[in-house]
């Protein structure tokens, strides 16, 4: 069931240069048939706002993995709010297992753990963007 | 077949002379069966002889083990200076220091970026009164310090002088490491500030005055450690990582000093990830590769200079969140690999690192699982125990190809310089699609099952029970060092901050100037980290990345 019409940005925000992840992720949307809009490193929740403005994106992805999901991710989830866009944020990386609940909170549709294969990826942005968003 | 038999001959006297002239540990050379067991077994060059494939010392870890120097560090710098004190207090002499990432971008604890950052990955480094809390009370003539951190690496190097003078120890006392290898950032890591030629000038500013000043300082380690962890394979970081070896060693000649003068101080730093016998042979190819090419290529006539002497750290990126215990099992092979590959010290990482900053007890863990390798197995009794073996001779003779290929290119790419080549490399993306592509090829491999990993794409029952014990780090500290830094900033003088950062900007103009000096000055009128690297910027600039995938 491809969905050649969803189009997502990915970035990383702040200042971690962890790319590896977001780098396979982008790929691994695009082999399924979906338009990714990747801004990799150092992005603000402002950059990735106008992006997603620009691109007329469906969805946003975050790629966190320094302990800055509790701050950074509520504060992308508000940004978009902030400038009218009704579009998901799906977060992966390293995330406990108790944040998620609060991050789910907080507005997050979906959180990838490092176990997330690539089918369970590009379900994850299908299921954020048809508003049934699992996990 | 004379003439192989009289050279046989000689290596064997040589080695013989090295190995009597050495001194041993104080311990039993024999089996758990009492089989006596010889230093070295088959054929030479042996190790402690050109070209250095079997090892760099005739009696390698039977004088002295491999150094087992964790990696630590969070929190404020009072926090980690208990720490300091503890491993002193227990007889280490090594002090490792990891900093947050605001520090290694070079940003200050109250800037915008550091927002959720601060004081979470290492240590919150904003002036020199956080270096003077994190040495507080110990003696830095005594101590052995090393330092991880790239982009702002001088200036946090001039901070460490500056605590060391004003407590009276003179800075050629000083002895430890700074990584500063800026190449990597742009290929691998992406802790960049400034373009990579004013980067390169800082780390030749560095060398040359720790060459002149500081003899017992290591001013680069050049890191493959993190090129693997964004995804290389084997051959690529053995490949890309000495490459960046040839750049510093062609811009510090270019620069004037003398090859023999720093490249003693050189060290290297590799990853030991799990495919076994291929990192053994990555690192015996890489002694084999730099001695040749120190030697041949660029004119060092001092053994010390031909000796590639390296660090390892098990492959954090080999961990799985997935039953974390089994972590345990993939570090003790890893830290095996890096024992038999011949290496100089070691870092074993904890299982609970793929979900967070290790609790105590996984260190501890950690430690003992490469105490148990040095002092269980037997493998420090003979040197280069597996050479002469054919697949490992056949697997280091595969890894120095490969590397030779790659060298090649970048040679072709720089009319003739490696320095050139590596530039024009960073500039196309030819580092990072290279790491990229093998990285999604791996990751390919996992997801069809054609590559097996235990708990993530096989044997995957017990996934299900998750680990209780993590650590947190208190976000306290982000506002604890935010005030640190706003009572500093109010006490100093201001008009000699600003002077000071002047004499950055005036000296960074002028490439023939040594920035240490100024920095020196900068750091000890209390500027903050941002000030320094902003001043710097408005010389060099500051480096983004295209968005390539």
């Amino acid at each position: 069931m491809a969905d050649p019409q969803i189009r997502i940005v990915l970035a990383k925000l702040g200042l971690d240069g962890h790319d590896r992840g977001l780098r396979v992720v982008t790929r691994m949307l695009r082999d399924a048939g979906f338009e990714v809009v990747y801004l990799g490193l150092r992005q603000t929740t402002e950059m990735v706002v106008s992006a997603a403005i620009q691109e007329d994106a469906d969805a946003v992805g975050l790629s966190l993995h320094n302990a800055s999901h509790m701050t950074l991710a509520p504060r992308m989830v508000q940004a978009l709010r902030d400038n009218g866009l009704d579009i998901p944020v799906i977060v992966g990386g390293i995330i406990p297992d108790d944040d998620i609940g609060p991050l789910h909170d907080a507005g997050v549709a979906a959180i990838l753990g490092p176990g997330a294969s690539a089918a369970d990826v590009a379900q994850a942005v299908r299921d954020a963007v048809a508003g049934n968003a699992a996990v | 077949m004379s003439d192989h038999n009289t050279a046989g001959d000689e290596y064997r006297d040589a080695w013989q002379a090295a190995y009597e002239a050495a001194q041993l540990r104080d311990t039993a050379f024999s089996t758990m069966s009492g089989v006596e067991v010889d230093p070295v077994y088959g054929e030479g060059p042996y190790p402690g002889q050109y070209p250095y494939t079997r090892g760099i010392h005739a009696s390698m870890y039977r004088s002295r083990l491999w150094t087992m120097r964790m990696f630590a560090g969070f929190g404020t710098a009072e926090d980690t200076n208990v720490r300091f004190k503890e491993i002193l207090r227990n007889g280490g002499t090594g002090l490792s220091t990891a900093f947050d990432m605001p520090t290694l971008m070079g940003r200050d604890s109250d800037s915008e970026w550091s927002l959720g950052e601060v004081g979470r990955a290492g240590v919150a480094v904003d002036t020199l009164a956080d270096v003077e809390d994190l040495f507080a009370d110990i003696d830095l003539s005594g101590v052995s310090t090393s330092m991880t951190i790239n982009g702002p690496a001088p200036i946090v190097m001039a901070m460490y002088i500056a605590v060391a003078e004003k407590t009276g120890v003179e800075r050629a006392a000083l002895s430890g490491t700074i990584q500063n290898d800026i190449l990597k950032e742009y290929q691998a890591q992406k802790e960049y500030i400034f373009p990579p030629r004013p980067s390169v000038r800082l780390i030749t500013d560095l060398m040359r005055f720790t060459s002149a000043e500081m003899p017992r300082w290591h001013p680069v380690s050049v890191s493959g450690y993190h090129i693997r962890e964004a995804g290389s394979t084997a051959a690529q970081e053995l490949a890309f990582t000495l490459a960046n070896g040839f750049a510093y060693v062609e811009a510090a000649v270019a620069a004037g000093i003398d090859v023999d003068a720093f490249a003693p101080r050189l060290s290297f730093f590799f990853n030991a990830h799990s495919d076994f016998f291929e990192e053994i042979g990555k690192f015996r190819a890489a002694r084999r590769i730099w001695a040749r090419w120190m030697k041949d290529r660029y004119g060092a006539k001092d053994p010390k200079s031909h000796m590639l002497r390296f660090h390892t750290q098990t492959a954090g990126v080999s961990l799985t969140a997935q039953q974390p215990r089994n972590n345990i099992a993939r570090v003790a092979t890893q830290a095996l690999s890096a024992a038999l590959g011949g290496t100089q010290s070691l870092h074993t990482d904890s299982y609970d690192e793929a979900l967070a900053l290790p609790t105590e007890e996984a260190a501890r863990i950690a430690l003992r699982t490469q105490q148990i390798v040095a002092h269980e197995t037997g493998v420090a009794n003979v040197a280069d125990p597996l050479g002469g073996a054919p697949y490992v001779e056949w697997m280091t003779d595969e890894m120095e190809r490969r590397a030779e290929e790659v060298f090649a290119h970048l040679d072709r790419l720089g009319d003739g310089s490696i320095l050139e080549g590596v530039y024009a490399g960073i500039e196309d993306g030819y580092f990072v699609s290279e790491i990229a592509e093998a990285s999604y090829r791996f990751q390919r491999e996992v997801n069809s099952g054609q590559r097996i990993i235990v708990g993530v794409n096989a044997f995957t029952e017990g996934n299900e029970d998750s680990e209780q014990n993590l650590l947190r780090i208190d976000p306290g500290v982000e506002d604890l060092q935010r005030k640190r830094l706003a009572a500093v900033k109010s006490d100093r003088d201001d008009t000699a901050v600003e002077a000071a950062l002047a004499r950055v900007r005036a000296d960074a103009a002028d490439a023939g100037t040594n920035l240490i000096p100024a920095l020196l000055d900068a750091v000890s009128a209390y500027a903050t980290l941002e000030e320094v690297v902003a001043a710097l910027e408005s010389e060099f600039g500051r480096y983004t990345e295209k968005a390539v995938i």
